[in-house]
Formats: C-alpha cells, sequence, structure tokens
C-alpha cells in the first residue's frame, strides 16, 4: 500500500504550475502523476518521494490536500501485461475507482497504481493469486 | 435572570406604551418645531404635532429614508444646535455621500445605557473581560460597544478591527471573556486561530456578542462550535443610534428592542402598508428619546418580523427575528427576489461547506447567471471526481430548489474568496443593466 497524494485544483492557469513549483522547491520529487478533470475544477493526484513532507508543504502553501491509500501492482511490460492483472481483480468482484500509470520502471516491470474500493480486500486478492504489488517504502525509493 | 434595568426591560405593556405615547408626543412636536425637512413633510401631508395622540396616529405620519439623510448633508436633519452636539458618526455609503448623525450629551449617555443593558442581556458584567473588534471610528460599532462596555463596568480592551494574530494574542494574554465584532469576521478568527494551532478551548472566552451585518443560525452553530462560546445577535444602525437598539437575551428567540427608546413596526416595502404581527417585512423605528437626530418613522430596509409573545426572560418588549436580509440588499435575479442569507442557510446546511461564499451575477444576452463560488474545505474535499461532482450537484440543486432560480455553482480553492474584518462582501454584481 502506498499514500498518494490528492489536491483540489480550480481550474485557471497557472494553478498547476505552482503546485508543482511548491512542490519542487521543497525538494519534492514526482513518482507518477495523474489529474482527474471537470469543466469546472480538477484534482491532481500524486506519488510522490516523501507523502508525510508534500502533504504538509501544500497544506501550509494553502491548498486542499488529502491523503489516500493507493496499491502500485508491478507487472509485465509486455501487450496484455494490463489486461491480465484486471482479468483477475474483476473475477473477484474489487473495484476499481480509477488507476494510473507510474513514471520509469522498475527492473524491466511496468508499475500501475490501483485506487480501489476495499483495499484490505484487494490486498488479500492480490497476495492469493501471486499479483505483485509494491510495498510503500519501496515504491518512494524508486 | 439578570438585568441592567429591570424597570424598564420588564415594564408592563400599558405602562410602556403610556411612556412610548408621551415619548413620541415630544419627539414628534420637537422634530416639527426644529428639523425644516420634517415640518415640510408634515405640512405636505397635512399633519400637525397636535394630531399625534395615540400610538397608532403614528401612522399618519410620513416616512423617512437614508435618501433624505443625504439630502440633508450633513446635518440638515439635526434638531439641536452644533454647540449641543458632543459626537458625530456617519454610515458609510456604497453610493453618494455618507449619512451623517449627531449626538447631544444625552444621547451619548442613552446609548451607552442601552449598550450595557445588551451586554448584561448577552451574560456579560462588571467582571467580565471585553474585547470590541468592531471598528473605531465614524462607524458606530466600535465606541458603541466601547461605551456600554465601561458603562457595564467591565475592562474594555479597544482592540478595532484587523490585525487578526494580535486579536488572539489580545485573547490569551488579557482572557477576554467576551468578544465584540462582525459575525464574519469572528469567523475569520477561529480560522486564524486553527491556523496558528491554537484551541479555542485553553482561552477564556464565553460569549460573543455579533451584529452589523445579517447572519443565519447554522452560522451561529459554526461560531459557537469553532470558538466554544455563546454567539449572540445584537441589532443597531447608525441612523438610529448604533449597537444596542435590540439584543438577544439568554433564550435567543429573537432580539428584544428596546421599546422605551424606539416604536417599530413592520411595513410591506414595496406598498408600505403596516403589516400585522408575525409578517415578514421591512423594520421601521421611530427614536423616541434621541435629542440630536430624532428618526420618525425611518426605514431601516432590513427585513425581520416582530413577535409580542411572553419571554421565559421575562422582558416585555417585543422581540425582532434575526434579520433575513435587507429589503435594498435583496437581489433581483431573472424576476426572482433573492435573498444572500438564503443562500448561506442552504449552503451551511450541507455537512462540511465552509460559510466562506461568493455570490457573482453577470448579465449574458439578457439573461441573469448566478454563480455560487464555495470553497472546497478538507472536510468535503475527495480524491475521487465522482464524490466532488455529487457534491457539487447537490449544492446546485439544494439552491435551485430553495431559491427556485437556477444556480451555476463553482467550486474554489481554500481562501480565494477575499476574508473582511469587517462587514462581508458577499455579493459582485457585474450586470450591466
Amino acid at each position: 500500500m502506498a499514500k498518494q497524494i490528492s489536491v483540489f485544483l480550480e481550474n485557471s492557469s497557472g494553478r498547476l504550475a505552482h503546485v508543482t513549483r511548491v512542490l519542487g522547491d521543497a525538494g519534492i520529487n514526482i513518482r507518477a502523476l495523474s489529474i482527474a478533470d471537470t469543466s469546472d475544477f480538477g484534482i491532481l493526484r500524486l506519488i510522490v518521494n516523501d507523502p508525510d513532507h508534500a502533504y504538509k508543504i501544500l497544506k501550509d502553501a494553502g491548498f486542499t490536500v488529502s491523503e489516500t491509500e493507493v496499491i502500485a501492482v508491478r507487472m509485465p511490460d509486455s501487450p496484455g501485461g494490463l489486461a491480465d492483472v484486471l482479468d483477475q481483480i474483476s473475477e473477484e468482484n474489487i473495484n476499481i475507482e480509477y488507476l494510473y500509470a507510474f513514471l520509469g520502471f522498475a527492473g524491466g516491470d511496468a508499475l500501475v497504481i490501483f485506487k480501489v474500493e476495499d483495499i484490505k480486500k484487494a490486498r488479500e486478492v492480490f497476495e492469493k493469486k501471486n499479483i505483485n504489488y509494491v510495498e510503500a517504502q519501496d515504491l518512494y525509493k524508486l | 435572570m439578570t438585568y441592567w434595568d429591570q424597570e424598564k426591560e420588564c415594564m408592563a405593556r400599558d405602562n410602556l406604551e403610556k411612556l412610548q405615547l408621551r415619548r413620541l408626543k415630544e419627539t414628534v412636536f420637537r422634530s416639527y418645531a426644529f428639523v425644516p425637512a420634517y415640518r415640510a413633510k408634515m405640512d405636505a401631508a397635512g399633519i400637525k404635532p397636535d394630531d399625534v395622540n395615540t400610538l397608532g396616529d403614528l401612522q399618519k405620519l410620513p416616512f423617512t429614508t437614508k435618501q433624505e439623510m443625504r439630502d440633508n448633508y450633513p446635518f440638515g436633519l439635526f434638531a439641536v444646535p452644533m454647540s449641543e452636539v458632543v459626537r458625530i458618526h456617519a454610515s458609510s455609503g456604497t453610493t453618494g455621500k455618507p449619512s451623517v448623525v449627531g449626538y447631544t450629551r444625552k444621547d451619548v449617555d442613552t446609548w451607552a445605557d442601552l449598550m450595557a443593558r445588551a451586554l448584561v442581556s448577552a451574560g456579560a458584567d462588571k467582571r467580565s473581560v471585553i474585547q470590541v473588534a468592531y471598528g473605531y471610528g465614524l462607524f458606530t460599532g466600535g465606541l458603541g460597544a466601547h461605551y456600554g462596555a465601561e458603562r457595564l463596568g467591565a475592562s474594555v480592551i479597544p482592540a478595532s478591527g484587523g490585525n487578526t494574530q494580535r486579536q488572539i494574542l489580545l485573547m490569551q494574554d488579557f482572557g477576554s471573556t467576551h468578544l465584540a465584532c462582525t459575525p464574519s469576521y469572528a469567523l475569520f478568527i477561529a480560522e486564524v486561530m486553527h491556523d496558528m494551532g491554537i484551541d479555542p478551548a485553553g482561552l477564556k472566552l464565553k460569549a460573543g456578542i455579533f451584529g452589523a451585518e445579517p447572519w443565519s443560525e447554522q452560522m451561529r452553530t459554526e461560531i459557537e462550535n469553532k470558538l466554544y462560546i455563546k454567539a449572540y445577535d445584537i441589532y443597531g444602525l447608525s441612523e438610529i443610534m448604533g449597537p444596542g437598539v435590540a439584543i438577544e437575551c439568554p433564550f435567543r428567540t429573537g432580539l428584544h428592542i428596546a421599546e422605551d427608546n424606539f416604536l417599530v413596526e413592520i411595513i410591506d416595502p414595496v406598498t408600505e402598508e403596516v403589516l400585522p404581527e408575525g409578517s415578514l417585512g421591512e423594520l421601521v423605528i421611530t427614536t423616541l428619546t434621541k435629542e440630536a437626530i430624532p428618526m420618525i418613522r425611518y426605514r431601516t430596509r432590513d427585513m425581520t418580523t416582530l413577535s409580542n409573545g411572553e419571554c421565559p426572560c421575562g422582558r416585555t418588549h417585543v422581540r425582532m427575528q434575526k434579520v433575513l436580509g435587507r429589503s435594498d440588499d435583496m437581489l433581483i435575479v431573472r424576476g426572482v427576489n433573492v435573498f444572500p442569507s438564503a443562500i448561506e442557510t442552504v449552503l451551511l446546511g450541507i455537512p462540511g461547506v465552509e460559510p466562506h461564499y461568493m455570490i457573482i451575477l453577470e448579465r449574458q444576452d439578457n439573461l441573469d447567471i448566478m454563480e455560487v463560488q464555495v470553497e472546497v474545505s478538507e472536510d468535503i474535499f475527495s480524491d475521487e471526481v465522482r464524490k466532488l461532482e455529487d457534491l457539487h450537484k447537490r449544492i446546485a440543486k439544494e439552491l435551485e430548489s430553495n431559491l427556485l432560480i437556477s444556480v451555476k455553482v463553482r467550486l474554489v480553492e481554500p481562501k480565494s474568496i477575499p476574508r473582511s474584518e469587517g462587514k462581508a462582501v458577499r455579493v459582485k454584481d457585474n450586470r450591466k443593466i
């Protein structure tokens, strides 16, 4: 399991630049990110090298921030790699809220960040099915 | 129950009405004799001071409006020579010139007494430490609360408005028990306190006396929960006197109007017809003891209802409900009357929504568009778009079903809406009509 930092962004120019600048100035390295947007607002989701520090920095800078538990799943970087994992997850009725890919690789494998409805159950399923997930401390170091 | 002036506050109605009639006749006589504008109005209406023989005769007299105060700027409505005036205040005019009011020595004395009465009603006594965070100056809030607190014998901290961190420091170090300011500033203080990591439970603050702008019951709950205090609503306006015209008692079922000093009516703001007790309408006040600038049937533009029912506190004075809004701040959006306070009530009824909002009006292709900006706090933020969109829809739907017009809701970042240290600015009307 890993901690994702979620940030509320108004849809106006310069907001994303501002968040990333605040993080950059604090020496926080972004490992993965995704942006969900609507016509009015966006939600920036981040995996960083030091989530607790990033949370504090952003909160102090006046952003609305939350920490969310997600799972980083390791899978072969080859055609059908993600499909295989998703099939197994759907067989077990695990609902996925959203997912996004990690920047870079882990030993030739791809990493995908999953936000699921029931994280405990997902973990059990992953263990049962031998789906490879990455522990938080290893993930932040990648 | 503790009172400041039990004889006046708990006077039997028939005695109170006798007192009111005597004072009304004096006020009308003096206005006619010494204020040319009043005499001209009464002559035009065919009324002489001698025609006022019952409280009901009040209805024969013409109204006084804020516009007349501007027309007679600055001192035209004064009923005494300037040598008798010891104090001048003015209310900020959003358009045109301010309205100017004067006070004789006796007026200042009456005001201090009524303000002391209000503070006692809100649980203060001579041992209280009262921090006055209303602005000091031409605005009546600061000096009005100050003189009342001194009259009571409490210890007054004349902090004036602004410099919020220092306000909090004073509360901590001087042990303020009562805070007097606008309700929106009280919330801002709570927010800054939170940001500074100060727990209000560690303060001696017990109660707040909040006024000078309309606020909702939900906002009261919010202030009480954030500052751990009891919040009392106080009413007043510079044209009539300043703060202390009406105050809540511990039962908080309305604000007792100091009827020994003020005669009140509720009218329909459009037809100007006097409405029966319990109707919602515009509050009209006639001063009964003011010397420097008597006001006859002053149209306050504040919308409220009056109730004469018995109050368990023992005070016999009529109660006005919390001001719902202003008959002239009332927005007309696509022909529908909208009070900003109604929007606030809806927003604060949704868990987690902060009382920081802004209403923006635009006109596109001859159609009014109302946008309500709501700050996204951590309590309502989610990393899932669906949940935020659900919240967005819920706010829009609840506003629409309450206001009966469609509303564009916009979720904005925290603290992006400007905070006020005085009266909050809630509406930006960009319509070019």
